[in-house]
């Protein structure tokens, strides 16, 4: 679930250059349609469809009035998105029963592993199409709008047409996430929009590098093992959660420090 | 006629950046856009390109009008241009900065790239060029883009002696080859030795339009450069 976020996170920001903080507004889209269609008879794999275009939809939607804007006013606006969608599922109770959330998400496997095994599969395909759009005529534009947009413009490139489709394909994959979270975790209410897991992803999205998928596998891997380390090393409960916090700070620091681009970044941060 | 200005105007708040401009740019001729600081040559480039949208006035380009169309509209319409600041795609190659302007064979790089004296492996990425080699860079990518009007905004601005006499020969071969150029620059002796004709702006106006011979020796041209 974390390398589809990473990957699609990196299309719109390291690839295209939208620094879009509102990416986890998507992710939390994709959970909450997958969860409620599913809840309501939907198939799965209808419901996790749907989820990546809602998500698509509502990232078209934020694309249109900021395809004009770039750099810091993006990651405002865009983080402003984080927060409306956690207004609106805490107070649309009818549709979400807000604070108290959807229990009761069906899973899509019978098993941990079943379900480890598909989220491989979706997490390879994801990759894959990514790897073939960053590689393609289009992938290119999309760097050239990042590196200099007035430069592309010039050179006959419809500068807000490649950001807006950038911002739609990697929205539509966060929703995909979002949907592959909810039906593992069969539980979602408000709190998924909580900046602790938007810090999480630009973390592993820092320490694997911009403009690189496999930076954004290896940072979602060396992330989240990290993450995990100090539930099986510390004895004491109450210290888990501040010593993992304080990993995730040093960890990026390090990175900063001795690598400004990540472990495999292409480009500055 | 390849381009044709008529009355364009751009305010910027209270300032007039170009009042009422109106001239022609000839078809397989060199011409020239002088003028002191801030008299309005890169606006009007900017105009000319649709990065700026103007006030008052027509723009067309061979009859078609391209009055305030989009800048990706202009450029597939036969503008192509660089600027005064380098813009490269630092992050990229040189094969993909070129492949950029258009999708063609290594082979027809190669030729655009020897022509501009920039010999470098096409892997080599932009930002580890020099700004002269940056600039021969964007000035190829603005050769290969296809294009029936090239605008050159100071070419020679920020590089060395050797590279200047390079891009004299560029345009000078461009000249011979009957490309149509408008170019902005502040070395006269580079002026004077490839323009056809020299428009000279001062405060956003127009203030002389003649071949070099006929501009060098006008009194107005020379105070607006010198004072009186």
């Amino acid at each position: 679930m974390y390398i589809i976020l990473v990957v699609s996170l990196n299309l719109s920001m390291g690839f295209t250059g939208l620094i879009n903080l509102g990416h986890l507004a998507f992710w939390g889209v994709g959970a909450y349609t997958s969860a409620l269609l599913t809840l309501n008879g939907v198939p799965w794999y209808f419901a996790m469809l749907a989820a990546g275009i809602v998500a698509a939809f509502f990232g078209f939607i934020l694309a249109l009035p900021t395809s004009k804007i770039k750099g810091d006013y993006l990651a405002i606006v865009s983080l402003g998105l984080v927060f409306i969608m956690d207004s609106v599922v805490r107070n649309w109770t009818s549709l979400t029963r807000g604070a108290l959330g959807l229990p009761g998400i069906p899973r899509i496997t019978s098993s941990s592993i079943n379900f480890l095994v598909f989220s491989f599969i979706l997490a390879a395909v994801v990759y894959f199409f990514a790897y073939k759009l960053v590689s393609s005529k289009h992938g290119k534009i999309m760097q050239a709008v990042r590196d200099d947009e007035t430069a592309a413009k010039v050179l006959g490139k419809n500068t807000q047409l490649y950001k807006i489709m950038s911002l739609v394909i990697s929205t539509f994959m966060a929703g995909i996430a979002g949907s592959l979270f909810a039906h593992y975790i069969t539980f979602i209410d408000p709190t998924i929009f909580s900046p602790d897991i938007l810090i999480i992803v630009l973390s592993m999205l820092i320490v694997g590098g911009l403009a690189s998928l496999n930076g954004a596998v290896f940072g979602a891997i060396i992330v989240l093992a990290l993450s995990e380390l100090p539930r099986i090393i510390i004895v004491v409960p109450a210290l888990i959660g501040p010593i993992r916090d304080m990993t995730f700070a040093l960890l990026v620091l390090i990175v900063l420090i001795y690598k400004p681009r990540g472990l495999f970044g292409k480009v500055d941060l | 006629m390849m381009l044709s200005i008529k009355s364009v105007a751009k305010n910027f708040g209270g300032v007039k950046a170009v009042n009422k401009c109106s001239f022609d740019i000839e078809e397989n001729k060199i011409t020239a856009l002088i003028g002191p600081n801030g008299a309005g040559k890169t606006t009007l480039f900017n105009i000319i390109s649709g990065l700026i949208g103007i006030d008052k006035g027509t723009i067309k380009l061979q009859n078609e009008n391209i009055t305030n169309l989009q800048p990706h509209k202009i450029a597939n319409l036969g503008i192509s241009r660089t600027f005064q600041l380098t813009k490269v795609f630092r992050n990229m190659s040189i094969k993909d900065n070129m492949l950029l302007a258009k999708h063609t064979s290594e082979e027809e790089i190669k030729k655009i790239l020897d022509s501009v004296y920039l010999h470098k492996p096409l892997d080599t990425f932009a930002s580890e060029l020099s700004y002269g080699q940056q600039r021969l860079l964007e000035i190829a990518r603005a050769l290969l883009m296809p294009h029936s009007l090239l605008m050159l905004d100071e070419p020679t601005a920020g590089v060395n002696p050797k590279i200047r006499q390079e891009l004299k020969l560029i345009l000078k071969n461009l000249k011979k080859e009957g490309k149509t150029v408008l170019l902005i620059e502040h070395d006269m002796d580079f002026v004077m030795s490839v323009s056809d004709t020299i428009v000279v702006l001062n405060q956003g106006r127009v203030l002389k339009i003649g071949n070099p011979k006929q501009v060098v020796k006008d009194k107005k041209v020379l105070e607006a450069y010198l004072g009186k």
